[in-house]
């Protein structure tokens, strides 16, 4: 079976768990057989995992003639993509589009991020989706996210495929309720044209339902898994502490729930001296956390690390002893799920998807700081519950693969074509 | 003729209420007053009410042909007594017909079999007298929480003066055995051994409302003949359900209470009596003896302890509760001693499983928490209270043995006071020359001394320590006399 992909982030540059579930869920499926899948990102860096998928830039897609050899393409793209695609791909192009501000190949620039002109590069986007719909041949058409829904469409228009779309956020999650009407008609638009809709927890599925107005009985929840995490961050060692570490590592925003981290914190010291508490990231409400730490009289026994990239979560999480994830709304959240592989016992709310297939987690309600401080204080003065947690998460977490998530994304497109 | 015995359990255990670390030191009452109401009071009106009846009737319509056994715990009693007293009145009626006999358990269904073999034998003594109390019958035949046995307990059981006990007629021990027989314990062969038919057990308790099953529906005819059926020599079969089945999971809407009722009539027929388990264990001859090396029970699909000790969370907790044992039981606090009962309930332990699949989802139905690990999370805070309460009337610093000669100098020393003052009397008559009004007015003077003693507490006699010794031992049972009727519990 040949699936066309559109997405916006790949690893090993992402921005959020976007591209990380995308290639999970790429290599998942690539693993159950039989899968041909070509995977177009805006701007490939050259630096991706290749082998289970054709990786195509929007930026290495000509939309308008240029008269280039062989040499040219291979030495400007060679470390991108095979030129044969790119005169392949030349010879799709669909309309002149020679008004637009193209490079020496024909191409147009994309950054592969989230810039302010992001409308406009989400429409470019587009455009190059119509040339490689017809030249790339396909069974059924993918889309993560709704960056890539017009993408989607155009090419669900020109190939006649079914379009299956991937629900890993809406805008409701993002912006507790006060949505971006631009966003919500994308977001719309794509799911009314879409002949199936994937979403990432049950949670995310009702909100499709509720909010959108889509048919329950074309929306099915594949819940995400997690990538073993390499052997060698596993293996950072922990420093020999007496005191407990309860870390809180995401975007400090209002959508992860900081101000309840903090709230419990106080419980939690007002009864234990014996206990540290981290909150890692960056976010728009840090500062707003920082005076409320200090306003509380906690500054002593809380720190913040600012934002943690690579190896340095990793790092962060073995020195940890509680993990906790208080999001108001949370699509999937993957993060527990990597700090209960490295052995980190995880307090999460019962509004994150990830609830949903999580049982050896304590689950509390965002809002009920009293459960959230009496988790976190039984974790660490207990030995027993952290060590049945610390145990029974591994075993759980490695039963979670995205092969398995990875076959039913493969049913949905049997029942769709 | 084939011997039919029906035994039901009743228990319910004294939930506790959401309890989080910060309220350790600060609240001393634990228990979930308006859940354990709700409950007890759904479950009586649907199941053991008209169960009650149903089973007063079968025992007048069978002109006392039918007979029964029930094992219920302390708990369940006191919660009766609080909530729905009417269900105890019932209960009485049954005792008064004679054909009910109530065996013996742990008051508190608790496991204390398996961890604390004092706390164990305190604890059934404490079940037996309050059956003894409330229903004027003393229990011959012993049932341990959830038929937990092996070959251990069958020493402590024989011990406490049973004759017989009543087990799981678990697979992994019967093997090609037959559960239709009477054994006896292989570690005291004195002791003889029921085995429960599980199959025949859960025909009605599973299957009678299962439609896929390929024997539905069941009737009173077909089940009794299946017994009739039986080899010649398998002279019994024992039943254990539990009593809350019928009327809840076996609503009655099909027709659960009808099956009952009509068993008598057709016992009758195909030639099976109905008996007791004391009666069965009086009739026949053990025919061999049973080694159970491993603690088996009623529960689960392995039929073993795992749905208590299971994991690492349940063996903390218990290990952590039965720490304070020896503790708990030199105080003489009753609202310490009251807590200390209802924490023992397996219950607790029970809401902590961490299994999966089929096992898993009847813990979970059953449980009053989200997870094992906050049912966890909360005894553990409840119990962290009872500890400081347990130090508060006993710093930790002193160490067991010491407190132990501490309150036994403290004893032998009243007790020394008592003699003396008893030699004083009697002196004091010899001088009086049995001067009766002078002799009343002396005998009553100990009694008001006695007390007073025990709070002066002066320095340790070393000779008198040891002549009183025994002395205390002798005495020990009746000072660890439980507590009696206990009020209900205050906010």
């Amino acid at each position: 079976m040949k699936a066309l992909m559109f997405g916006w982030e790949f690893p090993p540059h992402i921005l959020g768990g976007l591209g990380t579930a995308s290639y999970g869920l790429t290599k998942g499926m690539h693993a159950n057989g039989d899968m041909d899948i070509t995977f177009v990102i805006p701007k490939p860096w050259g630096d991706e995992e290749k082998g289970f998928a054709q990786i195509i830039g929007a930026c290495n897609t000509p939309v308008a003639w240029r008269d280039v050899s062989w040499d040219y393409v291979e030495s400007r793209i060679g470390k991108y993509m095979d030129p044969r695609i790119y005169f392949e791909l030349r010879d799709h192009i669909y309309a002149d589009f020679n008004y637009m501000r193209l490079n020496d190949l024909g191409c147009i620039e994309f950054s592969g991020r989230y810039p302010d002109n992001l409308i406009e590069e989400i429409n470019n986007y587009s455009i190059v989706a119509g040339v490689i719909a017809r030249t790339v041949p396909c069974d059924v058409i993918h889309s993560h996210d709704w960056l890539t829904y017009p993408a989607g469409i155009h090419a669900k228009n020109i190939t006649g495929k079914p379009l299956v779309i991937h629900v890993h956020a809406t805008d409701f999650d993002r912006s507790r309720g006060n949505v971006n009407p631009t966003v919500f008609a994308i977001e719309k638009d794509g799911m009314e044209n879409a002949d199936h809709i994937i979403t990432v927890s049950n949670l995310t599925r009702k909100t499709v339902i509720e909010k959108y107005g889509i048919n329950p009985a074309k929306v099915t929840t594949v819940h995400n898994a997690v990538i073993p995490l390499d052997k060698e961050l596993l293996e950072i060692p922990r420093s020999q502490r007496k005191e407990k570490v309860i870390t809180f590592l995401g975007r400090i925003t209002m959508q992860k729930g900081p101000e309840y981290f903090v709230e419990a914190a106080v419980k939690v010291l007002q009864k234990t001296k014996n206990v540290r508490f981290v909150m890692a990231g960056n976010g728009d409400m840090m500062d707003k956390m920082i005076r409320l730490v200090a306003k509380r009289n906690i500054a002593d026994r809380f720190h913040f690390t600012g934002f943690l990239k690579g190896k340095q979560v990793y790092e962060m999480l073995a020195e940890s002893d509680v993990y906790v994830m208080p999001s108001v709304s949370e699509p999937f959240g993957i993060s527990p799920l990597e700090a209960m592989e490295m052995g980190v016992p995880s307090i999460i709310s019962k509004q994150s998807g990830c609830a949903e297939i999580l049982s050896n987690v304590i689950k509390v309600d965002y809002w009920d700081i009293d459960a959230m401080a009496d988790a976190m204080h039984s974790i660490v003065t207990n030995k027993a519950l952290f060590e049945t947690l610390r145990d029974e998460g591994i075993k759980e977490i490695h039963e979670i693969t995205w092969e398995k998530a990875g076959k039913k994304v493969i049913d949905i497109y049997k029942n769709v074509i | 003729m084939k011997s039919l015995s029906f035994c039901f359990k009743i228990h319910q255990p004294f939930r506790l209420k959401r309890y989080r670390f910060f309220d350790i030191g600060n609240d001393h009452y634990y228990y979930d007053d308006f859940a354990d109401d709700e409950i007890i009071s759904r479950v009586a009106a649907s199941s053991y009410i008209p169960m009650a009846k149903v089973l007063l009737e079968m025992i007048e319509k069978s002109n006392k042909k039918f007979k029964f056994a029930v094992m219920i715990s302390g708990t369940a009693i006191e919660q009766f007594q609080l909530y729905v007293p009417e269900v105890i009145d019932l209960f009485k009626q049954l005792a008064d017909t004679g054909c009910m006999e109530i065996l013996s358990g742990t008051y508190s269904h608790s496991l204390a079999s398996l961890e604390n073999v004092e706390e164990f034998v305190r604890d059934v003594k404490l079940h037996d007298e309050t059956i003894y109390r409330v229903f004027g019958l003393k229990p011959k035949t012993f049932a341990n929480t959830e038929l937990i046995y092996d070959d251990d307990i069958a020493l402590i059981i024989k011990s406490m003066g049973f004759e017989s006990a009543i087990t799981e007629g678990a697979k992994h021990i019967l093997g090609w055995k037959s559960p239709n027989y009477l054994y006896s314990a292989s570690s005291v062969p004195s002791l003889k051994l029921l085995f429960t038919n599980s199959k025949l057990s859960r025909d009605i308790t599973r299957n009678f409302n299962n439609p896929h099953w390929h024997e539905y529906p069941l009737t009173a005819d077909k089940y009794m003949s299946w017994i009739a059926a039986l080899p010649k020599e398998e002279q019994v079969v024992n039943l254990c359900m539990s009593l809350d089945t019928f009327g809840t999971f076996l609503p009655e809407s099909c027709g659960i209470f009808e099956f009952m009722k009509a068993l008598p009539h057709f016992a009758k027929e195909m030639n099976v009596e109905f008996a007791t388990p004391s009666e069965i264990s009086k009739k026949l001859k053990p025919v061999g003896e049973m080694v159970v090396m491993h603690p088996i029970s009623g529960v689960d699909e392995a039929r073993d302890v795992s749905a208590w000790m299971g994991n690492e969370l349940q063996k903390e907790a218990l290990r952590k509760l039965y720490d304070l044992s020896e503790r708990v039981n030199l105080c003489h606090d009753r609202r310490l001693k009251q807590d200390w009962e209802y924490l023992q309930s397996s219950d607790h332990f029970y809401y902590m499983s961490t299994k999966n699949l089929d096992d898993g989802a009847s813990h979970a139905a059953f449980s009053p928490y989200d997870s094992p690990y906050s049912a966890f999370t909360n005894y553990m805070n409840v119990l962290a209270d009872f500890t400081v309460r347990v130090d508060g009337q006993f710093p930790q610093e002193i160490g067991n043995e010491e407190l132990n000669s501490l309150l036994l100098t403290i004893k032998n020393q009243a007790s020394e006071i008592e003699e003396l003052n008893k030699k004083m009397a009697s002196l004091r008559t010899n001088i009086l020359n049995a001067d009766d009004t002078v002799y009343s007015k002396v005998e009553a003077e100990p009694k008001e001394t006695a007390p007073a003693a025990k709070t002066v507490a002066p320095a340790p006699k070393k000779s008198a320590s040891k002549k009183a010794a025994s002395a205390t031992k002798k005495a020990a049972p009746s000072a660890r006399k439980p507590a009696p009727a206990k009020k209900a519990p205050k906010k």
